[in-house]
Formats: C-alpha cells, structure tokens, sequence
C-alpha cells in the first residue's frame, strides 16, 4: 500500500542526505520524495511516498523522527490527501498531429509552453493516477523527453502540520 | 581567540579531563591549544583505538568522552570505533581534522569525507563551515552524545577554520527545536505495566545496555528484589545486577545459559528494560509474543515494536520509568517460579584438562573469584567473550564488551579508557589470540601512559568461534582461521617492559592469578587453550 509522509526538516546543508541514507539503510521502498523550501525560510518540507505494510510505516516514521534535523513527521491518511505532481512532456508533433494533441491537453487540463516545428511541450500538474493517464494518451505521438516532480501533498481541512 | 583555542575551551567547560587521540597536520592547530590546556592526551597507536578508549571511558563515566583524529585515513579509521559506540548507544563526541574549507571537494591530499562516510553511525554529525558557530556546535554535540539514546557526534572541522580568530561564549542553554528526548513514562502506561507484573504468575526481568546508559542498575533491583522477579540480562545487561545475585539466572540469547533462556521461554509475562531483543539475545521473538505478555521500557521510541510486538511500551528514561513503577507495584512473592529456575542454575562443574592447557572456563571463573568486587572486567569479540561473559562471575564492578557490532580488538583499548576513567578500579581485559592481535599495539600506549591493565590471552592458535563454526557448518572445512605465525607473547610483552607468564597447565593457575591481581603495573598472562575447546 502507498502511504504518503510530509516531513518538516531543518532547511541545512545535509539533511537531504541523512534522510535518503536512512531509506536504503534501513531498506525502506521509496517511490518519489520531493522536498522544497516552505513559508519559513529556516524550514523545508519533503513529501515522501513508500510502498510497504503498517510496520514499515510506523519504523520509517519513527526511524525519521530519530533525525536530529527532523522537526516533524506526519503521514497522512489516504482519504484526506490533496496531492499533486507536476510533469513536462516534449512530444513529437508535425503540423497533421497538433489538432488532436491539442485536444487531449485541453480534456486533461495540460498547458502549453513551448512550440516548435515539430514538437510540443506540455505542462501537467495532477494527481499520480491522473498523470499516468496523460502520459497514456500522449505517448502514441513519441515522447521526445518527459520530467515529473515527484508527488506533494497537504492534508485536507483546517489543520496544520505544526513546527 | 582562535577558534582552535575555542574548541580547547568546549572541552574544558564540558569538564573532559582526558582525551584520547592521535594527531595529523589538518588538526595541528586544534593540538597546539591543546597542550597548553590542563586535559589530558593520550596518544594512541591507532585511531581506532582512540574510539575505544573513549568508549571504555564514557561507558564508565556515563558521560560522553572525546577522541580525536585528523582527515582522511586517520577520520577513516575511526569509523569501526564510531560504528562501535553506534550500536552500543555509548556516548562519544568525535572530533576529526579536515582539510582546509577552500579545498573539500577537490580530493587534495588527505581528504575524505568523514561526515558522509560515518553518516549510518553517527546519532549527529556536523562539518563545521563558520569558525563562529564552534561554542554552539560542541554545546549541542555533548548535548545530543549524552542525552535521549546516547551515541557517537561527530564534529569536522576544517584546518583554515581552527584558525579563525573569533568571540568566545559558551551557550548556557540549546535551542533545538527538532530534538526532545523523552524523559518519564506515561502515567497510564505505567499503572498498565505495574497491574500486568502484579497479575503474572511467572514475570521476568530482562536487563540490557539502556539500564547502565540510565543509570537504573539500582532500580532493577529493587523492583527485582520488591516484585520477587528473577531477572536475566542481555551480554550488554551483565553486571547490572550482581552475577552472584540469587535472583540473577544469567545471560539469556544463542551463547546464554540454560536458567536465563528457560525463564525467557516459560515466562507469562518479560520486562524489558533498555533491551532491543537483538537476534543473538531472543531468537525467535514470535514465540515471545505467543507465550509472554510483553512490556517494553526504551529511550528509544523506535526499538518499540522494531524487533518484538509489545503489549504495554513505555518510552522514557528508564532510571525514572522504574522509580514510577516502584512507587505503585506492592511486595510481591514467586517463589516456586524462582525456584524452578534456580533448580537449573547449577553450580559450574569444570572438566579437567590434559596438561599444556587450560580450561578456560576454570581460568576466568578463579580469575573473577580472586579479582576485587568492583573490578572492570572487558571482554574482547569471539570464545573467549562467551567464556567471560558466562563465568566470570561479576560481584559489583563492571562489564564491558563490544556487544552489537561484536568488533574484535576492543578490549584492551576500552580497557585503557575504563582504566582512565577510573584510575582506582582494577581492570581486565580477556581476549583471544586473534583478536590480542589487532590490538597489541597499544601495549605500548599502556608502558607510555603508566596504565596498570591486567590482560589475559586465551590462546588456541586459532580463530575459535569461526573454527568452531567452520567445524559444525561447513562441513570441518576449517580454513583461514589458523593463526600461525603468531609471536611469542611472553617474548612480546618483554619487549615492552610489561611483566607476563604463560599458563599452560591448571595447578599454575592459582599462581598466576595471584601474581597478575598483586602486580602493581600492567601483566599480561597467556593461557595456553586446546584448539577443540567450545564455546559452551
């Protein structure tokens, strides 16, 4: 099962590497970790999904909260996820194809941003299961190059992660 | 001042009276503040050995101790050290030279990236990049070595930075907002413990390492001594209690005794006092769980549920969590219970040996008889450990051992700090042949720093644990663990002044003995061991 875990981390030189030492240390599945800057300069905040069972969640929650760096740890609960990726797609496209890819980014909320004579690049932030669709849909056209974030999220309702 | 001078200064107000250490050119500066402070250097013969000293030295004090190395091979070779007081929660501040600031990066000479490289073993580490931030950065290293779970800091600290001039204060407070070690149990989590203890009809006590690193060896007692619950310990629990205690069944796990393993698999109810029901402790912990209530008193929120499902956890100091349960459980009585496991714990019979050697089992059995009460016994890695850990019977003192990482040359080096940390306490270290030898450099720092260690070798000319298990699961096909070539250690220990005999028949064992406990400077014995002789 998925779980995804917001961390708040002291925003230092190192942290990133403690915590992703701690994955393969302990031999813990991670499937994507995105981690950026929040409204407190001096904190950042990583936003994990792990594939595992109950105890594996409960032993990386712990093992993370053993990070010095480590300010706070939450895993939030599936049905109170707001999660989002974003992802870049370079895809071929000559002047017969662009109607109709123009048509599936319109259906699925894709933007462009940039155009050439033979590729268009489009931009997607949604959710993981949404962006597997995208990238289902467009990839009959060749995609050149495609990036995604890894997944962010924040926990519905008026509560807060608190420092 | 300098910022070397600063680092000195840390050191001093943490009140370090000795560190142990070896120099190299990217921590000169830090050296040259250094003697002309009033702590104590002792220069080892490896930095490894450094590590161990200050193991040896904080796990007697309980406090965290300093080593030193500097960068590259010297940072390197610290690392099994670090690993070592890693896995043994032992407090330790580690400080490493590093090249100069403008050159990480550039692998210039004698560089390696020691915070990386000792990241899996390090509670914290830092690389110090402003000459400014040392006082801050040795207040929350000693800060975070000695509280919550203990364990190894490493601090690194680049040679331009040591020589920066900076404004001396020392913090009298930490502001660490991500860091809280958890200190008393929950309330109801202890009335739970104390309910369940006085329900059990066959309860047990099992002693680990958190019980000396909280300072709660009295505690065990008395709840022991005031519930009527016989108590076994983990190799890292011996000596917490007496060996001699009537309540005492031993060391339970694969190299335990019969009493201790039989109370862990009978019981109805274990307490787990700073244990972590390691895979050489508990086997198969599934079973524990089937058949025993379990409660679980750990610093460590993680060892809680990591390696046995518990019924009642109780995160916290354990010295405090103890006092809690002291307070409410009533006096209570298992006699038949304790019987039935005294019944098991049969006085030693030990088998004669043929001349030219020794049972090593008598030997440390007379040596643990003869030695004083409060004797500092440190085992080393392999046979002889078991042998120790099994027949020396500890009275009062201490025990120490490489117990999680099981490093072999840990002995006489630990035994140095223990020695330093307490100058009065008689101290032995039992070792092997094998393992005498990744370590017998530092007889040297014993001649230099007048370190009066009583060593003893138990020497079959072989790696005998691996021997031994080569012998029952490779199918005898004994390779790489014979040691020929070894010197002569009378001829050895000679050469550096050190009084010594060999022992290699069992009427010369009450002699030695005697002249080893009555010597006023360091001896070293050797006994002689058969090749065949087991573990158990």
């Amino acid at each position: 099962m998925k779980h995804t875990i917001s961390i708040l981390v002291e925003n230092h030189a190192g942290v990133l590497s403690r915590i992703s030492g701690l994955f393969s240390r302990r031999g813990f599945n991670i499937d994507s970790l995105a981690v950026g800057v929040t409204d407190d300069p001096s904190v950042s905040r990583v936003t994990l999904v792990a594939d595992g069972d109950d105890y594996m969640v409960e032993q990386l929650e712990k093992q993370l909260n053993k990070l010095v760096d480590v300010i706070k740890v939450r895993t939030i609960p599936q049905e109170e996820l707001i999660s989002r990726e974003l992802l870049l797609a370079k895809i071929n496209a000559p002047a017969e194809k662009r109607s109709e890819i123009m048509t599936i980014a319109e259906i699925t909320g894709a933007k462009v941003v940039d155009i050439t004579t033979s590729t268009i690049t489009l931009e997607i932030s949604d959710r993981t299961e949404k962006l597997a669709n995208f990238e289902a849909l467009i990839k009959p056209y060749g995609i050149k190059e495609m990036v995604r974030t890894g997944t962010i999220a924040l926990q519905r309702g008026a509560d807060a992660i608190k420092k | 001042m300098k910022a070397a001078q600063a680092m000195v200064k840390c050191l001093e107000q943490e009140g370090i009276k000795v560190v142990f250490g070896y120099p190299g050119a990217a921590i000169c500066p830090f050296y040259d503040a250094l003697s002309e402070s009033g702590i104590r250097h002792i220069l080892v013969r490896h930095e490894q050995n450094a590590g161990h000293a200050a193991n040896g030295y904080a796990r007697i004090t309980n406090r965290p101790a300093v080593c030193i190395a500097t960068s590259g091979p010297g940072a390197t070779n610290l690392i099994t050290a670090i690993a070592t007081a890693y896995m043994d929660s032992v407090p330790m501040v580690v400080i490493t030279g590093q090249v100069s600031s403008d050159q990480i990066g550039r692998d210039v000479f004698q560089e390696a990236d020691i915070t990386g490289a000792a990241e899996p073993f390090v509670k914290h580490s830092y690389l110090v990049k402003d000459a400014s931030a040392i006082p801050r950065i040795f207040k929350e290293a000693f800060y975070l070595a000695g509280t919550g779970r203990k364990g190894p800091v490493l601090i690194d600290v680049p040679v331009d930075i040591q020589n920066v001039d900076i404004d001396f204060n020392y913090p009298k407070s930490i502001e660490m907002r991500a860091y809280k070690p958890s200190s008393k149990g929950n309330n109801l989590q202890v009335k739970r413990a104390a309910e369940a203890v006085a329900l059990a009809k066959k309860p047990v006590i099992c002693a680990g390492g958190g019980v000396f690193s909280a300072d709660a060896c009295n505690e065990v007692l008395e709840l022991a001594t005031k519930a009527d619950i016989p108590v076994v310990t983990t190799m890292m629990g011996i000596s917490c209690i007496p060996g001699s205690h009537p309540l005492n069944m031993g060391m339970i796990g694969m190299h335990g005794v019969k009493s201790a393993n039989l109370a862990v698999n009978k019981c109805d109810l274990i307490v787990l006092i700073g244990a972590r029901v390691g895979d050489r402790a508990v086997r198969s912990p599934s079973f524990l769980e089937e058949n025993a209530k379990i409660i679980h008193i750990d610093i460590d929120p993680a060892e809680i549920g990591k390696n046995v499902k518990v019924d009642i956890p109780i995160v916290g100091d354990a010295k405090l969590i103890l006092n809690q349960i002291l307070e409410i459980i009533p006096k209570l009585e298992h006699r038949e219970w304790i019987n039935e496991l005294l019944a098991l714990k049969n006085a030693p019979a030990f088998e004669k040996r043929a001349d030219g050697v020794v049972n090593p089992k008598l030997f440390v059995s007379k040596l643990a008889e003869r030695m004083p009460d409060d004797t500092i016994c440190v085992a080393d890695v392999g046979q002889n450990q078991i042998w120790t850990c099994n027949f020396f019977c500890m009275r009062g003192g201490r025990f120490l051992t490489s117990g999680g990482m099981g490093t072999m040359g840990y002995s006489i080096p630990c035994a140095v700090g223990a020695k330093l940390a307490s100058p009065e306490t008689p101290v032995v270290a039992i070792c092997g042949d094998g393992s005498f030898q990744m370590q017998m450099m530092e007889l040297a720092t014993i001649c230099q720093h007048d370190i009066p260690l009583k060593i003893v070798i138990m020497a079959n000319n072989r790696l005998g644990m691996v021997h031994e298990l080569q012998k029952n699961l490779y199918k005898g096909n004994t390779t790489a663990v014979f040691l020929d070539g070894s010197p002569d250690f009378i001829k050895l220990a000679g050469a550096y002044g050190i009084e010594c005999e060999r022992v290699s028949s069992e009427d010369e064992i009450d002699g030695a003995i005697e002249r080893l406990v009555s010597a006023k400077g360091p001896y070293l014995v050797e006994c002689r061991v058969s090749p065949d002789e087991k573990t158990l």
